[in-house]
């Protein structure tokens, strides 16, 4: 980035600033405008040159660009169709840093979840027997078309939601469903001034190597689960451990940086930042944490334990099905 | 262990019928001692196990038994002490514990439960080791190849095919 900064036959020396959404919510692109006030210092010494969500910019301007034209490219956003592919081909192209940007963009995010599924079952869910859903013709969308005014085409379907470094290198990678404002504005400061951390092939920023358990106020008193429970059918005790309560948090398995917001706000953490640690495989390593800490002494108590666990799959994985060690579904 | 001979790769690759590949991870005070005892006690049992002996049956990560699937297993089996005996005190209780929900998330992902035992096996369980690896490797065969690298090949897509640049459009 310090190269970029002293680019001499650049008038004025501003900043490129691109941002990109693939398989995504949008709240990636609203936690950037979360810096706040910050927002208009951004503006003062970066340009935008793409953010489809707030802007209107079409694929053949980005197509135009120059090579690396664009300084710091946000990628937000799971690769689930054949045009999020070529984006993102095309932005690595255009871009000299790219961050996959939140935790779809990082770990497949909740998009990822849909990889438990079939093709066949999402299209079936989607579009033949949801109960909302009038499609008597059973019409379902088509790659091609011949119309009488020519060839539509539309984007391939992929069979699995893949993250973006899946497809191309990326230089960092930035968790959070979203990232929190601080965190980003942290990062953005940092881009600015040229203090980023040398390119490391997909180096995490904008969080910490610790667990949110660390960041975390409530108190844990090693205490075991005897029962799990629900937060929609029980109230936590101010300011003890979650997990101890037996409600299922994934604080011990999630990378620290969102400062515990979840769990300040009476609510296990979701794990949406992403494994913590060196560990690869987000949804096993709070299986092993819930493991541990399991009130039983005999296989049938454990087993009627873990029988009260809600949907574990969806659970431990909710943000990190693609960079889990199965990935899909057989 | 009884020696393995080196012998050099045939010249031409002749296909060989499917055998299911089972990895089995054996703790090492109770289980690991069982399978010896197996051995020892020259007790027949198919070579459809490859063993990785572990200290302790505690220190499975669930990651390793994933992986083990992930990179081409067709199962994987678990033995520790029997709950009491572990040389650790408690290490086979989180064992206990972590393993039912290992087997309800390979069940999510479809992962077949024949090909996921757990297990405990005593270093006098010899004979009760050679029948479970007989037994498992049976029902892991009815259960067909899981070859998982391969699945995951036919899912992924086939990247850079039919992409053309935007730019090249007008």
């Amino acid at each position: 980035m310090t190269a970029t900064m002293q680019n001499s036959d650049r008038q004025p020396a501003k900043l490129r600033l691109g941002m990109y959404w693939a398989s995504s919510c949008g709240g990636c692109d609203i936690s950037v405008l979360e810096i706040a006030e910050h927002l208009l210092e951004l503006i003062e010494v970066a340009d935008i040159v793409l953010w489809p969500c707030v802007a209107d910019f079409k694929y053949a301007t980005v197509a135009g660009y120059p090579d690396e034209y664009i300084d710091l490219c946000l990628f937000s956003g799971a690769i689930r169709s054949s045009e999020q592919e070529e984006i993102a081909r095309l932005l690595r192209l255009k871009s000299r840093t790219l961050v996959a940007y939140g935790a779809c963009a990082m770990d497949g995010g909740i998009p990822a979840l849909a990889n438990l599924k079939s093709s066949a079952d999402i299209y079936d869910a989607v579009y033949h027997s949801n109960p909302t859903l009038q499609n008597p013709g059973k019409t379902e969308p088509q790659p091609h078309w011949t119309a009488p005014q020519g060839d539509l085409t539309l984007p391939r379907f992929y069979p699995q939601v893949l993250r973006l470094s899946d497809i191309v290198p990326v230089d960092y990678q930035m968790p959070g469903c979203p990232p929190v404002g601080g965190q980003v504005w942290k990062v953005l400061q940092a881009v600015v001034a040229g203090e980023v951390p040398a390119h490391n092939d997909a180096a995490r920023v904008g969080c910490d190597d610790r667990s949110v358990c660390d960041e975390c106020h409530r108190e844990k008193r090693k205490t075991r689960i005897g029962e799990f429970k629900r937060p929609h059918l029980s109230i936590p005790e101010p300011n003890l451990c979650l997990l101890e309560q037996g409600f299922i948090c994934l604080g011990p398995a999630t990378r620290a940086g969102c400062g515990a917001l979840c769990t300040k706000a009476e609510l296990s953490c979701r794990g949406c930042y992403g494994a913590a640690g060196r560990a690869s495989d987000q949804g096993t390593a709070m299986l092993s944490a819930i493991g541990s800490v399991i009130d039983a002494t005999t296989d049938v108590q454990a087993r009627e334990m873990v029988e009260q666990i809600a949907d574990p799959t969806g659970t431990f994985y909710r943000f990190s099905m693609a960079s889990s060690a199965l990935k899909a579904h057989r | 262990m009884p020696q393995v001979e080196k012998v050099s790769s045939p010249p031409v690759e002749v296909p060989r019928p499917w055998e299911p590949r089972i990895i089995a991870f054996l703790c090492y005070w109770c289980s690991y001692t069982g399978a010896d005892n197996a051995g020892t006690a020259r007790l027949k049992y198919p070579a459809n196990v490859d063993i990785i002996r572990v200290m302790c049956s505690g220190r499975i990560d669930p990651d390793l038994i994933m992986s083990a699937f992930a990179r081409g297993a067709d199962g994987v089996m678990v033995c520790g002490c029997h709950i009491g005996d572990c040389h650790y005190i408690a290490g086979n209780h989180k064992t206990m514990a972590r393993m039912p929900i290992v087997a309800r998330v390979l069940q999510d992902f479809g992962i077949e439960p024949e090909r996921f035992v757990h297990e405990w096996v005593s270093a006098a369980e010899g004979e009760k080791f050679a029948r479970l690896v007989r037994q498992v490797t049976e029902q892991v065969r009815q259960a067909g190849p899981l070859d998982w690298p391969g699945r995951m090949r036919q899912r992924g897509v086939g990247h850079g095919q039919d992409l053309r640049p935007w730019g090249d459009a007008a």
